[in-house]
């Protein structure tokens, strides 16, 4: 009886931060957001309940082209730091040696040690038009003139990869790790190619590491409001932007609502696309052992 | 006709010598077993043969053709692993036609062997299953039935029954010389557990420290081994450690340290008189009642192990090493009780004597 009880007492000590966190701090935050969203403006300081705020998105193209192009260029980011991380991954976690190991996963944490505004603006010292690429090339004599290399959409998708990748390396490293070695071996010696045990063994088994990644590199890209702006300044068209213009330059708070639920709305659609096209579950890419 | 030869095999790792010049023949539809302690290079010569290390030097032929240029995709030897590697994320059928897959066989050839295969493990009904729904006999069967649906020249198995319980590890052995028998091909089984080996084979290398010491049948190998490491690494020995003192006819005169002498006979021939050597006396050569022209010592009997047929009992001689008496009945008809004194005792000649190592 006193055991029951106590164990409950601790559960709930345990699990009340959690929950208060969840609550007031993501839960309680969003029904506002929702609510504001679905607030018409008819007259100064006179709202109504209505969907006049979704009406105009959808009335006005440019906002949701720049929905649109966001979750696109995300997605195309989310493919290529699979592409560029899972060799990495692979790298780190089947070919390196046992003690190099720790070593390269903690390289690969380095850039976090600096923070993201200051990344950012290291890219730009280095390609802006008087930076330091721009006047290589110019010394070499490869171009004549200065080049300026910010603010396209090329850079801003490396910019958002190098940002990301490392969110896409971790899980697969995880989940690569698990793997027994004697699973390539025995796809070898059954006959396998090199593409044939890759593509039949290693990618079925990475998988729930692989949807992990993509899930959170997706998501952190398309929330992602730093990068794309300093490095695609103005014509980057970002949907965080617009959600940012919204609400602070032009102060109307129901329409950034909306865009926030609809971006929010739009990337778990795009999340849950890429499961049922993948035949992966959210549970089982969570609660991998 | 030899399915496997391996002439002259070794593989270095650094300055450690894994596997030093190894040689031997497997004749076709044979079960062969390298028998060996742990870290003794069993396995690295496994892995060379499938193709997963090169040798330094040496070759390996199979059915007469040198594989050393082959990459492991292409040598038709498959292998069992220790821990099986049946692919989680599919089920037997797909595990066992992935081979087939690969070859690029048709949909209908390869459902047809995927069949007969599951048929001739008696496991007709599982092909739909995943692996993890299975006992552990069952994905040995499979991880077996995966190789043999791909009719290898030589089937390798690096110590499969190493993670199954007692109980079971005993009926597979049985199970897989039946398989051996039925598909016909050669099994190639490496393993640190000297009775699987004896069981199963029809021909055993006993391997240590990257050498093969001897290759022969379990009986040989039993009965007539050929160095001190045989005799003690094969089946259960009594050891002395001695000088030798005197040769006559084969058969070899010990003075056991701590007192005592016996007569045995002469393992190896290159031993001189006044060479330190080790005696091996098998517990089943041993009675408690002895005779006065055998082999003769005092003890007392420290405790009975009884294990059925395999029951011991431990006697502690005059210079206190206990020595293992084979005595197969202890139903209570002969009344041996732990303190009582006890002369044991075994003929001239039984035992072995081979010079002590280093």
């Amino acid at each position: 009886m006193f055991r029951s009880d106590s164990q409950k007492l601790t559960l709930i000590l345990l699990l009340t931060p959690f929950l208060l966190w969840i609550f007031l701090l993501i839960v309680l935050p969003q029904l506002g957001i929702f609510y504001i969203s679905l607030r018409e403006k008819v007259g100064p300081r006179q709202y109504e309940l209505g969907l006049a705020n979704y009406i105009d998105f959808v009335n006005e193209p440019i906002y949701w082209n720049t929905l649109l192009r966001t979750a696109s260029f995300s997605i195309l980011v989310t493919a290529l730091a699979l592409l560029v991380g899972f060799p990495i991954a692979y790298y780190i976690a089947k070919i390196a040696r046992k003690r190099s190991r720790a070593a390269l996963f903690l390289l690969c944490l380095i850039p976090l040690w600096v923070s993201d505004l200051v990344r950012a603006f290291g890219w730009i010292v280095l390609l802006r038009e008087t930076g330091i690429i721009s006047g290589f090339l110019q010394w070499t004599g490869l171009i004549s003139g200065p080049v300026e290399l910010l603010y396209n959409d090329v850079t801003v998708v490396i910019g958002l990869v190098y940002t990301v990748i490392l969110f896409m390396i971790v899980p697969l490293v995880s989940t690569l790790n698990g793997m027994d070695n004697a699973l390539l071996e025995a796809g070898y010696n059954l006959g396998g190619t090199r593409l044939t045990v890759l593509r039949r063994i290693v990618v079925p088994y990475a998988m729930p590491g692989i949807i992990a990644g993509c899930i959170i590199v997706f998501m952190l890209t398309a929330g992602s409001y730093l990068t794309p702006i300093l490095l695609g300044g103005k014509n980057s068209m970002w949907f965080t932007e617009q959600i940012y213009d919204q609400f602070i330059t032009r102060y109307n708070w129901e329409s950034g609502a909306t865009f926030g639920i609809l971006l929010l709305a739009f990337t778990s659609l795009v999340v849950w696309l890429g499961l049922r096209l993948s035949g992966q579950n959210l549970a089982s890419t969570v609660a991998k052992d | 006709m030899f399915d496997l030869q391996c002439d002259g095999v070794t593989k270095r790792f650094g300055r450690l010598t894994a596997v030093d010049d190894v040689s031997f023949d497997i004749p076709s539809g044979s079960f062969f077993s390298i028998l060996g302690p742990s870290g003794c290079g069993k396995t690295t010569l496994m892995r060379m043969i499938a193709g997963f290390e090169r040798p330094d030097a040496g070759d390996i032929q199979i059915k007469g053709k040198s594989v050393l240029s082959v990459p492991p995709n292409r040598r038709n030897v498959k292998m069992v692993f220790q821990h099986l590697a049946l692919f989680p994320m599919m089920n037997v059928g797909e595990n066992i036609a992935y081979g087939l897959r690969c070859r690029g066989e048709s949909k209908a050839e390869i459902a047809r062997k995927v069949a007969a295969v599951l048929q001739r493990i008696a496991l007709p009904d599982v092909a739909d299953k995943e692996i993890s729904q299975l006992s552990g006999g069952q994905k040995q069967r499979i991880a077996i039935a995966r190789c043999m649906v791909l009719e290898p020249d030589v089937l390798l198995l690096d110590e499969p029954l190493g993670a199954l319980d007692l109980k079971l590890r005993e009926q597979m052995k049985i199970e897989l010389k039946l398989l051996q028998h039925q598909f016909d091909t050669t099994f190639l089984y490496i393993t640190h557990d000297q009775s699987e080996a004896l069981v199963m084979s029809d021909n055993v290398a006993v391997m240590n420290a990257g050498r093969f010491e001897q290759i022969g049948s379990p009986q040989e190998l039993y009965h007539t081994p050929k160095s001190g490491f045989v005799a003690g690494f094969v089946g259960d020995s009594n050891r002395w450690h001695g000088r030798l003192t005197e040769v006559s006819e084969g058969l070899a005169k010990v003075e056991i340290e701590g007192g005592g002498a016996m007569v045995t006979t002469l393992g190896d021939r290159s031993a001189k008189v006044g060479a330190s050597v080790d005696v091996f006396v098998r517990p089943e050569a041993i009675s408690l009642d002895a005779k006065d022209d055998g082999n003769r010592l005092e003890g007392t009997v420290d405790s009975l192990l009884f294990n059925g047929a395999n029951s011991r009992v431990l006697v502690r001689t005059k210079d206190g090493n206990l020595v293992e008496v084979g005595h197969a009945i202890m139903d209570n008809t002969t009344a041996i009780n732990p303190g009582d004194s006890v002369a044991i005792g075994w003929p001239h000649g039984r035992g072995l004597c081979f010079g002590a190592a280093g």
